[in-house]
């Protein structure tokens, strides 16, 4: 505590939930729309991976003000939400995750559709001849080879997540304690005199997160690698 | 157990166009690559939907388009050896034996099947750590393991090179004779087949053009077109009578009379089925005398086959057994070759490669 002011704390503390749900709750959609646009012959398909792409190429204050009018308490999605379930996002650590998971999205489904596409689909046809259903076949050949590019898409979403600022602080504002993610927060110190030194704390410790999370899923992905590699 | 084929399908620029009966036993599925082999055991195994077409295992239908059957591939019960061995990467060799034994039902199988393969050793290894020939066989085991119905091997032998090629001949001539189900045997190889198939089915630009008990297609002049010239030569069986040791020759009995090999590894009584080149046999009117060669049998001429280039292919009637000479038109217009001449047929010792030596199918497989 003497190290960082409890502003600072809660800046890091709320990034880091905010971007853990995001990567949770992006991880089934993301496996499978990748998985649609990996194997999927629709017509439409460019269509999806158009919408699927639109975070990456949008300002992210379009996206914010989009999120905004959607998922706020007056827009369509965010009102529906609001009185079925009690469920708010605008302005709330709820809007900041999914912010964060939106933006985030298109990089997950990348790194997981490049990883199915490398699945030989031969693996699959043996499997079938084996006796495996279709859902057998994708838990127990599919997935489990699919895994490293699952693990590299999580933690780019993750560090996508962390370092959300503009559609973040569009929809949910910059509410200390609420909605003041990481960079909010360096964002805010360095608008008020003397704010350097706390921004500069909280550099080090984006610096920090993003470089363990590069180093723990390059480890597991090793050794994913190295039981495929054999002994 | 039979295994009825019946379809039609046009793939860009080649149709496919087949209808036909496997019994029980090894049938080879024989022809020159492009053929259209793959694509017949893929529709058996419903890893392909043709425009038209049935297949039907024993009675029980699993692909019929007149009707809309169609049995998905995890249901047929089909095991299938491909071509590379499509082992699981992120799994244990254990691991991808048990893979299909969800279908199991007999505990004591998995021990047989392993020691039959002799992959025991192997167990707790990855994929990738294996040899080519190691590979393959596990891939034949888990195949196995699945219990399935019908066997499918496109190919097994065709990504190794000779040496692991002869490790696996023996397992699969095991298999041939131990396993008890029909399988479908996908080969452009004649020594193979020769050396497996108890029947033959001969595909050209995609239609049968020829099917039939193995060693009947293998002595028929006929088909020799078919086969590759290079590689047509019959089967005949034998059995081990005695080893001399002292020269290294081994003798086996025929029905024709003796037959002396290079020493073969096999105790006197073993049953023998050995694929003679057709290149490897000399045609004589008179008795040779004088003569390096070790073999020399009296045979008389069944047929005798003429096609566009200078070689001719003669059937040769071997006190029962047939044998399959290819010799020159010249040669058969010198000598007055014509069907019921009784006639020598001369075969070097040194001819008979191992790979040309093979265990007899099982009584049980014989013939079907």
């Amino acid at each position: 505590m003497d190290i960082l002011s409890t502003q600072e704390w809660q800046a890091v503390a709320l990034s880091l939930r905010v971007s853990l749900w995001a990567t949770l709750c992006s991880l089934p959609p993301g496996i499978a729309v990748a998985l649609v646009l990996a194997r999927g012959r629709f017509p439409g398909r460019q269509l999806l991976n158009g919408i699927v792409h639109l975070p990456l190429i949008l300002p992210p204050v379009v996206t914010g003000y989009l999120l905004l009018t959607t998922f706020g308490t007056k827009g369509p999605v965010g009102g529906l939400l609001e009185q079925c379930c009690g469920i708010v996002f605008a302005f709330r650590w709820t809007g900041a995750a999914l912010a964060a998971g939106i933006m985030a999205f298109p990089l997950m489904v990348r790194s997981i559709r490049l990883a199915i596409e490398a699945v030989d689909p031969k693996l699959e046809q043996a499997a079938a001849t084996l006796g495996a259903s279709p859902f057998r076949v994708f838990a127990t050949v599919t997935l489990p080879l699919v895994m490293p590019g699952i693990l590299a898409g999580s933690i780019l979403a993750f560090a996508r997540a962390m370092g959300e600022f503009g559609a973040t602080i569009t929809f949910v504002s910059n509410i200390p304690g609420q909605t003041q993610t990481l960079p909010s927060a360096i964002y805010a110190f360095l608008q008020v005199p003397g704010g350097e030194a706390s921004a500069l704390r909280l550099v080090a410790i984006s610096v920090a997160i993003a470089m363990t999370a590069l180093l723990v899923s390059e480890a597991i992905a090793a050794r994913i690698a190295r039981r495929i590699a054999g002994s | 157990m039979t295994l009825d084929i019946e379809m039609h399908h046009a793939f860009p620029g080649f149709a496919l166009d087949v209808d036909f009966s496997a019994p029980a036993g090894v049938t080879a599925l024989f022809g020159r690559s492009g053929a259209g082999k793959t694509s017949i055991v893929n529709a058996v195994a419903g890893l392909m939907r043709p425009r038209f077409g049935r297949v039907v295992l024993a009675g029980r239908t699993l692909t019929d388009t007149a009707s809309g059957i169609w049995v998905p591939p995890h249901r047929r019960r089909i095991g299938y050896v491909f071509q590379e061995d499509r082992l699981f990467p992120h799994l244990s060799v254990a691991q991808n034996l048990a893979y299909g034994r969800g279908r199991q039902r007999d505990a004591g199988e998995f021990d047989r099947v392993v020691d039959m393969l002799a992959i025991a050793p192997l167990l707790t290894r990855q994929p990738a750590s294996l040899s080519g020939g190691e590979r393959q066989r596990v891939a034949i085991g888990r195949a196995l393991l699945a219990n399935p119905d019908l066997l499918l091997m496109d190919e097994p032998l065709a990504s190794l090179d000779e040496a692991r090629k002869a490790e696996i001949l023996p397992y699969l001539e095991r298999l041939r004779d131990e396993a008890g189900i029909p399988i479908l045997y996908v080969s452009h190889s004649a020594s193979e087949v020769a050396r497996l198939a108890t029947t033959i089915v001969v595909i050209h630009d995609g239609r049968v053009s020829r099917i039939g008990a193995a060693r009947d297609i293998l002595a028929d002049p006929e088909a020799v077109p078919m086969l590759g010239q290079r590689d047509a030569g019959a089967v005949i069986d034998a059995t081990v009578a005695r080893h001399d040791a002292q020269d290294g020759l081994t003798e086996l009995s025929v029905a024709a009379g003796r037959l002396v090999l290079p020493l073969i590894d096999a105790a006197p009584g073993t049953r023998l089925r050995i694929r003679i080149g057709a290149h490897d046999v000399i045609i004589a009117k008179e008795l040779p005398r004088d003569i390096s060669a070790l073999n020399i049998l009296p045979v008389t001429v069944t047929r005798i086959h003429q096609g566009e280039g200078p070689g001719a292919a003669v059937g040769l009637d071997a006190g029962g057994d047939h044998l399959l000479a290819r010799i020159t038109r010249r040669s058969v217009r010198s000598l007055n070759l014509e069907p019921g001449l009784a006639c020598y047929a001369i075969i070097k010792s040194t001819a008979i490669a191992p790979q040309d030596i093979g265990r007899k199918a099982g009584d049980r497989l014989d013939r079907s």
